[in-house]
């Protein structure tokens, strides 16, 4: 071996380094081919080289990055706050929704305690009585915030009453459906059914308010 | 990969630390990897490769993302291996006498207890044979042995890794692979 040339050596680990020349592959294995001890070496080299290759990887033990996380200087909380809005659009989109909806309803709700009622030609109002007379018709939807309802004739529609109360007699027809609405939250589904059917149009007719 | 990496980066250089979870989740299995074969200890290479993300995360600013994550994370794991290896040698000369003794130096106590008998090393599983040659090499091999067999990186980010000229990393490689070779001796 000694008499060997050192530069073989450097070629043994320039192939197995994948940067030799052709001219030099050439050179290397002419020489391994007559000599027996250089051959030797080649083998052993590349023995070891796939023996390493056989090294499997070997994976973080769990509970790792909850390990580095936890060892993380801590952050102002002014992000997290600012990263929950990022991370939870929807929910902050909804939430605002929300408290802003909230706020316009539930000032008309106190605002709007004014009586009225939707205004038909054959109503009788009486104070803050609402009567549909006997024998008489109404047609349409007959409406009544912050009033008494009385039916003792026919209604060709339906009745709503919203925060009052209602008086069915014997002899009253109803075609439609008949509502009272008393609670805040009743008040508030009926508004956001309400904005659907004025966002969709409908054939709902609009009530129209009467002053005392 | 670098560009989803740049953008969690990016996030956390304006203090949004769970992007940088991400990060970890991304790496973890090489960075641990590289430092157990380093360190040849399971806690210890927890120890160090976390330690490695959190000085990653500590320095974030400094990263240039021009150039690649890993490179940069891997210096600073390698680093710290080094460091670590090197405050676990016994700060002794190993060519010191053994007081009470003559002509016995320490080079003959290590090689007594650091080297196992060859039917012992026969008896090893492939995988623990592997480590246990890595452990044997002096470090200087040892890191760049590791990062081209087991992580099989190419030859320059070796060199960038651990900020060493190309021909320095040839001439380890080289050596490396000759040392295991005559440490391996019969396959």
């Amino acid at each position: 071996m000694n008499t060997c040339p050192e530069h073989i050596v450097h070629y043994m680990h320039a192939y197995l380094d994948g940067d030799i020349n052709r001219d030099e592959e050439r050179q290397l294995n002419e020489h391994l081919d007559k000599c027996s001890a250089c051959s030797e070496i080649m083998a052993g080299l590349s023995e070891t080289v796939a023996f390493m290759e056989l090294a499997k990887p070997v994976q973080a033990p769990e509970g790792f990055v909850e390990g580095v996380m936890q060892r993380l200087p801590k952050e102002k909380s002014q992000v997290g706050i600012r990263r929950w809005l990022r991370s939870h659009p929807l929910l902050a989109a909804a939430a605002m929704f929300l408290i802003l909806m909230s706020a316009s309803v539930f000032s008309s709700y106190g605002n709007d305690q004014q009586f009225s009622v939707s205004k038909q030609p054959n109503l009788i109002v009486e104070g803050e009585t609402v009567i549909v007379p006997e024998g008489e018709v109404v047609r349409g939807d007959v409406i009544v915030k912050n009033g008494k309802l009385r039916v003792e004739g026919e209604v060709d529609g339906n009745i709503i009453v919203i925060n009052g109360s209602k008086y069915m007699a014997s002899t009253a027809v109803v075609t439609g459906t008949s509502e009272e609405i008393d609670r805040a939250f009743d008040w508030l589904w009926y508004k956001i059914k309400n904005t659907v059917k004025d966002v969709i149009p409908s054939s709902l007719k609009k009530e129209q308010p009467v002053e005392e | 990969m670098d560009e989803l990496i740049n953008k969690r980066i990016n996030e956390v250089l304006k203090g949004d630390q769970s992007a940088f979870e991400e990060i970890v989740t991304l790496f973890q299995h090489r960075l641990y990897h590289v430092c157990f074969r380093m360190l040849s200890n399971r806690q210890e290479a927890e120890d160090i490769a976390q330690e490695a993300f959190v000085r990653a995360y500590m320095n974030i600013h400094t990263f240039d993302q021009k150039r690649k994550f890993s490179t940069w994370l891997f210096r600073i794991a390698t680093n710290l291996c080094i460091d670590r290896i090197r405050k676990k040698k016994p700060d002794y000369y190993l060519d010191a006498n053994v007081p009470g003794t003559e002509g016995l130096t320490m080079y003959s106590q290590i090689a007594a207890d650091g080297e196992l008998p060859e039917d012992v090393v026969e008896r090893m599983e492939t995988q623990e044979r592997v480590q246990y040659e890595i452990g044997r090499l002096p470090d200087k091999y040892r890191s760049v042995i590791i990062l081209r067999y087991l992580e099989e990186l190419p030859l320059k980010e070796i060199s960038d890794i651990l900020e060493l000229p190309l021909g320095t990393v040839k001439t380890r490689i080289h050596r490396g692979r000759g040392a295991l070779r005559k440490q391996m001796g019969n396959l």
